[in-house]
């Protein structure tokens, strides 16, 4: 019998197990590529500064290494990581399996914010703030929507995101619509695609921050959202200030989904599968699956980018490898979870 | 809290959704420690809206006086989460009102629900999902979680309403020993007298026109008072238990031998 916190142990050991596999997926990665180095070499290269290799480190393997791969490594895996925590944790405060960052508006909000700084000539930190003030902006028009839809009715909050990310994905083409068709219009069109292609340290220090501080914060919030979950009477009842609950985890979740979306455009899918993934692994208390998704999120983030960057000569953007791979498996899982009574 | 040591105590409370329709008017209810009310109704005359005033879900119409106590549980008719999380994982919720925002439950949390499912019996279920229980296991479940938050009102919706014989016995044995061994102050909504009169030391009718009768079981369940309560004839028949109630209502349904269904 399963007695200690919960179904403790088990799923301890499962997120042990997931994260060392990160560590060393993260690894191979970096050896791989058009320029291939072996692992042993790149984990010599990783520990030079400490132990000196045999053979001294060259150039251009440092270069490929520290410049270029590994920063978009380290930015696949905190994307992957945001995209899926923020995924189990929507599903979870709206009781819902079925929700990702992309069906209640945050992402397409956070995409119109990133086109029109674009389309401006913007990036960098302007670029994170425009996408992270559009991404507020539509689930501030969420709430409001909800509060002339229905007021706490938590499908009418749903409905809202589904009509507010109507609303950005058309103000979306529209900017493209109005951007310059030989210059700033491929620029939007690749970036909402999405690619760790531009990746540099440059960019991943400036989205570090507040993905950190809000996947942490999350974290922190994570049994909390079990009792979200319950719903809001249930909640309240429990003497849970719902409402205010709610909002914090809805703000730290656009801070981390604007924050992706600000550096390698909208990913899909990732936010709506990985959560059942990790809820056939570890089982539905938040508390085991939102550590449990962000570290799945991660891998499964960097073995899409590494596939995007290395199989054909020119890179497959990732928004639609993601889309490619995500709806089977999505579909996948849904079987498993009919069959296996495993989900609610 | 209060001057006459109620737990909780309402006084002239009335309830309306639309300002025309009332569901109750100028209501008095206390609750004292140990003591079981049980709150009898048609359906949708408010019974319901009565415990989630009781409970500080919803804020009556007007209210004299509302000394609600911080320390209530509330148990729903039914588990209404989307997962299905472990018992031990639905117990431990009821911890929420004592754990700090960013913290997970501790050890003793732990304990705490453990003990808790020890007093509703339901401790060999603790590792097993919620879903792959009974009705009436998950209403004891359900019982535990509001224990588990160190309650000192026990406020249930129809706890036993859609449970079979043994499981009501089960549920309103227990309500019987919360009270008496633990001393909680617990009030519970249902459309069975009998329950009533085998558990609950007084009882709330809640009448057409809003009106509300408020006081000790003898008092207050009598046949004829039930009769203008369902508008069905109820005959109390004489129980020969000793210690026990003295009697249980039985209602006259129209059946086929009287024409009933051939109207």
């Amino acid at each position: 019998m399963r007695l200690s916190i919960g179904s403790g142990r088990p799923s301890r050991l499962t997120t042990t197990g997931l994260a060392l596999l990160v560590v060393l997926a993260a690894v191979a990665a970096l050896g791989i590529g058009r320029y291939g180095i072996p692992l042993a070499r790149v984990v010599g290269i990783m520990f030079a500064p400490i132990i000196p290799p045999a053979e001294p480190v060259g150039a251009t393997e440092a270069n490929v290494i520290f410049t270029i791969r590994l920063p978009r490594i380290l930015l696949a895996l905190l994307s992957g990581a945001g995209l899926s925590l923020a995924g189990a944790t929507l599903q979870g405060v709206f009781r819902n399996p079925l929700i990702g960052p992309q069906v209640i508006g945050v992402s397409s909000g956070a995409a119109f914010g990133g086109t029109v700084a674009i389309l401006f000539g913007v990036t960098h930190a302007g670029l994170l703030g425009s996408a992270f003030a559009c991404g507020v902006a539509a689930i501030v028009l969420v709430y409001a929507l909800n509060d002339v839809i229905a007021r706490r009715n938590i499908l009418a909050l749903v409905l809202a995101g589904v009509v507010i990310n109507g609303f950005f994905t058309a103000l979306v083409s529209l900017v493209q619509y109005l951007a310059d068709s030989e210059d700033t219009l491929p620029t939007i069109v690749f970036w909402l695609m999405g690619s760790f292609a531009t990746a540099n340290w440059d960019k991943l220090t400036l989205v570090a921050a507040p993905m950190l501080i809000g996947c942490g914060l999350l974290l922190a919030l994570r049994w909390r959202i079990n009792i979200l979950s319950l719903g809001d009477e249930e909640a309240r009842a429990l003497g849970v200030k719902v409402e205010r609950l709610r909002w914090f985890v809805l703000l730290l979740v656009t801070v981390v989904v604007a924050a992706q979306v600000a550096v390698s455009g909208i990913i899909g899918w990732i936010g709506l599968v990985v959560p059942h993934m990790a809820r056939i692994l570890v089982g539905p208390d938040h508390r085991n699956l939102l550590p449990a998704s962000l570290l799945i999120g991660a891998l499964f983030l960097l073995i899409i980018d590494t596939v995007a960057r290395t199989v054909t000569a020119t890179e497959i953007p990732l928004g639609i490898l993601t889309a490619l791979i995500g709806a089977p498996v999505f579909a996948l899982l849904l079987r498993k979870t009919e069959r296996g009574g495993h989900d609610g | 809290m209060t001057d006459d040591g109620a737990l909780l105590t309402i006084e002239a409370a009335s309830q309306s959704y639309d300002g025309k329709r009332w569901q109750f008017r100028n209501l008095d209810l206390s609750l004292r420690a140990g003591e079981i009310t049980a709150v009898l109704g048609p359906n949708g005359r408010g019974k319901s809206t009565l415990l989630r005033v009781l409970a500080g879900l919803l804020t009556p119409t007007t209210a004299r006086r509302l000394d609600l106590n911080p320390r209530t549980g509330f148990v729903p008719q039914a588990y209404s989460g989307s997962f299905p999380y472990t018992v031990l994982d639905v117990v431990l919720m009821g911890r929420a009102r004592h754990i700090a925002l960013f913290r997970m439950p501790s050890k003793s949390d732990v304990e705490k629900a453990m003990a808790a499912l020890e007093a509703t019996g339901m401790a060999d279920f603790a590792g097993r999902g919620i879903d792959a229980l009974s009705g009436g296991e998950r209403q004891l479940v359900l019982i535990a979680r509001a224990l588990a938050g160190d309650n000192a009102v026990l406020l249930l919706d129809e706890p036993a309403s859609a449970l079979d014989l043994k499981n009501q016995d089960a549920v309103l044995t227990l309500l019987g020993e919360l009270a008496d061994r633990h001393r909680i102050a617990i009030a519970f909504t249902t459309h069975q007298p009998n329950h009533a009169v085998t558990v609950a030391d007084k009882a709330l009718i809640m009448l057409e026109g809003a009106d509300t009768l408020f006081g000790s079981i003898g008092d207050v369940l009598t046949e004829a008072n039930l009769k203008a309560l369902y508008g069905l004839p109820v005959v109390a028949v004489p129980l020969d238990r000793t210690g026990a109630r003295h009697s249980a209502f039985v209602p006259l349904y129209r059946s086929r031998d009287d024409g009933g269904v051939h109207d």
